[in-house]
């Protein structure tokens, strides 16, 4: 018999990369959203994030619908959106890779890993390969750095990646991909 | 009999395949018929062998690791149920491995022993003590035994812990709140995270001494999206926390109120700076404020806030349950206790190494570190994050103290050890410091949003060989500039890297690209 004390929940399950799709939004869903926490004290980032974390990243029209809940203006709330490396304003590929630029990684070839990864998936930072399946994006440590050089691919960390791991993964998540859809 | 096994669930040892090492252990004792109870607990923080896995044996927990997926199979044939200790991968006894065992661990004595979730492994290692004690304690008496041990914020300016609790316990009464800076953002370190992610409880009893003393009942945690395991980790401790009764209205019955929350940044380096922070929590652009006002004063939406992080929070339950004194026996001069130093970068041995301040970076990064991981001679190593200088050879053998780095231009900061081999080229190096900078300024002071951005060309124009005299002096200048007219520590401190380069490594600035 097994017995786990793995007593994490659903939620919390470490679930692999990628399976969370990101659902169409609609301006009911993102009010929905918004009224879901607006009467939080400095309410604007949680509301941020839950409306990334639903539909993949922050439509325009989100803009004017935050502004007047939160009584700001459309100028002030575009500018705390495009403040922060975490938000987007376009949808990204299936899949996100975060590289790891920071120093401990860089002292352990992390510069060469992130010409590999551009040339291997023909983007450079911030954009979407042409098949939809990948964005790239930067990341300046992911507290992995005993261990680099390190990646994240949607919510998983990855240690000690090479080119071959790198391709291997790609490989991985493209053909994981095609089967579902 | 149950055979119990331990896999590691921390950010690193799953990045390192610890899920399918314990998926495949599972099976490994289903196909023997075993009775498996299957843990998975915090990292050791020794990196270098994760994932370790541990097996339960009458002489205590036996450790095997590195181990990848691809052992399992084979390690379950040596014996790993027995705890046999003949192959490759076992080290034997997991408490006398030297480099655990020639820690002096005082924050970090339960990380990776337990199960990270369960309050009940928690309270078997002296877990919520502390917390008990300060309930029977007086406001004062809890900010004074802070204030004896000595302790200095660990987040990098290292300033007096108790001084700042005093100021906030000090404020009249009235809506106060503690915030932990779980941003993190330096390269190089991981032990927020660790404490995050594998000893979560205590950083929730931290901060709820932390609200008792001052009068606070309210807290938020602050914490960076790249840890997205650390965030439903901790997520999960605050609930269980709650339903256990050791946070709310009604603390184990002793009608004290503490509230905490988890607030998510957004990947701004300048977040982790204490005031930018607050306007990010508020709801703003994490814009750096001028001081004064102190946060302690005026923080957090207008109001006394006591900003600390991770590490300092977490340092106080052992204070308090085992006295200020037992905390200042260790150390030297004026920095007392214990620093996570996080060993990082070109690192054969990598990894969490808790010791008393006044040991030397030779003997971390040789005796603890073993060295480079590519075999090569090591070159320089930067302390302190990617604000902190590049030191050479001739500074290795320094104690490390607050004070004695900072005589000599180095930087404790948050005690990140980041090393680099003889591949390294310290010309790049500098410019990523410029870089860095300029991604990452929050804009308010021209010396740090432009200088940064001039800083990168001008170490372009000396790199490529143009007027390199000229350009130096300009290199100089501008960080001059830097240092004495930005607001922050951003733009203060940025140039340090980048002089630590033009001192100590001046050829590779001016060695012509190819
Ligand atoms: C640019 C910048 C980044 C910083 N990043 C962090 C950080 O990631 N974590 C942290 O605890 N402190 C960071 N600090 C220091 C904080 O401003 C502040 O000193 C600290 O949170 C206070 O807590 P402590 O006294 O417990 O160290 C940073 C400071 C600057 C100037
Ligand atoms: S030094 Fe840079 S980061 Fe700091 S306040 Fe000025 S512009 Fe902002
Ligand atoms: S520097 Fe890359 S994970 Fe920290």
């Amino acid at each position: 018999m097994l017995e786990h004390n793995n007593h994490i929940d659903e939620s919390l399950s470490m679930a692999p990369s990628g399976t969370l799709q990101p659902q169409e939004w609609t301006p009911e869903l993102i009010q929905q959203e918004i009224d879901a926490l607006k009467d939080k004290p400095g309410a604007i980032l949680p509301i941020l994030h839950a409306i990334q974390d639903r539909f993949g990243y922050i439509p325009e029209a989100a803009v004017p619908i935050i502004a007047e809940a939160l009584r700001h203006t459309r100028a002030e709330v575009h500018g705390i959106i495009s403040f922060y490396h975490h938000f987007r304003t376009h949808p990204a590929g299936s899949h996100v890779v975060h590289v790891c630029r920071a120093e401990a990684c860089q002292a352990v070839g992390s510069r060469q890993l992130e010409a590999h990864i551009k040339n291997k998936l023909s983007v450079d930072y911030h954009q979407t390969s042409r098949d939809n399946e990948f964005t790239l994006e930067p990341v300046y440590c992911l507290g992995n750095c005993a261990c680099g050089p390190s990646i994240r691919v949607d919510d998983t960390i990855h240690g000690r990646v090479t080119a071959d791991k790198f391709d291997r993964l790609v490989d991985r998540l493209t053909t994981s991909t095609l089967e579902v859809k | 009999m149950t055979v119990t096994v331990y896999v590691p669930c921390d950010t690193t040892a799953l990045a390192l395949g610890a899920d399918d090492v314990a998926s495949l252990i599972e099976r490994e004792a289903e196909s023997r018929q075993l009775d498996l109870k299957l843990v998975r607990n915090g990292s050791r923080g020794l990196f270098w062998l994760e994932p370790l896995i541990e097996v339960d044996t009458p002489e205590g927990r036996v450790a095997y690791g590195p181990v990848d997926p691809s052992d399992v199979a084979e390690l379950a044939d040596a014996g790993l149920f027995e705890g046999e200790r003949a192959h490759a991968l076992a080290h034997g006894l997991t408490g006398e491995i030297p480099y655990l065992k020639n820690q002096q661990r005082l924050t970090f004595s339960r990380i990776g022993l337990t199960d990270p979730l369960s309050i009940d492994d928690y309270r078997a290692h002296r877990g919520f003590a502390g917390l008990e004690e300060a309930l029977t304690m007086a406001t004062q008496a809890i900010v004074d035994e802070v204030k004896n041990s000595g302790l200095r914020g660990r987040g990098g300016a290292a300033f007096p812990t108790g001084i700042k609790w005093q100021t906030v316990h000090d404020e009249p009464e009235g809506q106060k709140y503690i915030v932990c800076n779980a941003d993190e953002g330096d390269s190089g370190t991981f032990a927020d995270r660790l404490v995050m992610e594998c000893d979560p409880y205590m950083l929730i009893e931290g901060m709820t001494i932390a609200g008792l003393a001052v009068g606070a009942t309210q807290g938020y945690i602050y914490l960076r999206s790249e840890y997205p395991i650390a965030h439903r980790m901790f997520n999960e401790a605050l609930k269980r926390a709650y339903n256990a009764g050791y946070l709310g209205n009604d603390i184990l019955g002793s009608g004290r109120h503490f509230d905490l929350e988890v607030r998510l940044g957004a990947g701004a380096y300048i977040c982790g700076e204490e005031t930018s922070l607050l306007d990010s929590l508020e709801g703003k652009r994490g814009m750096v404020r001028a001081k004064p006002p102190l946060p302690a004063i005026k923080g957090l939406f207008g109001r006394p806030t006591v900003v600390n992080n991770v590490l300092s929070l977490a340092a106080v339950p052992f204070i308090i349950d085992q006295g200020a004194q037992a905390y200042a026996n260790y150390g030297m001069g004026k920095s007392r206790g214990t620093l996570a130093l996080q060993l990082a970068g070109n690192v054969k041995q990598g990894g969490l190494v808790e010791l008393a301040f006044g040991t030397t970076l030779r003997e971390l990064m040789e005796g603890f570190g073993g060295g480079t991981l590519s075999g090569r001679p090591l070159k320089a190593v930067q302390v302190g994050g990617p604000l902190g200088a590049y030191l050479p050879e001739s500074q290795w053998d320094s104690p490390i103290d607050y004070e004695g780095f900072a005589a000599f231009g180095g930087v404790v900061g948050h005690g990140g050890v980041v090393m680099f081999d003889d591949t390294v080229d310290m010309g790049e190096q500098a410019r990523f410091a410029m870089e860095f900078c300029s991604v990452e300024s929050c804009g308010k002071c021209t010396p740090c949003r432009i200088g940064a951005v001039r800083g990168v060309e001008v170490i372009d124009r000396i790199r490529a060989g143009e007027n390199a005299d000229a350009n130096l002096e300009l290199l100089s200048d501008l960080c001059e500039t830097m240092v004495d007219g930005s607001l922050c520590a951003m733009g203060g401190m940025t140039p340090f890297p980048v002089q630590s380069v033009m001192q100590h490594f001046p050829n590779d600035l001016t060695r012509q690209q190819a």
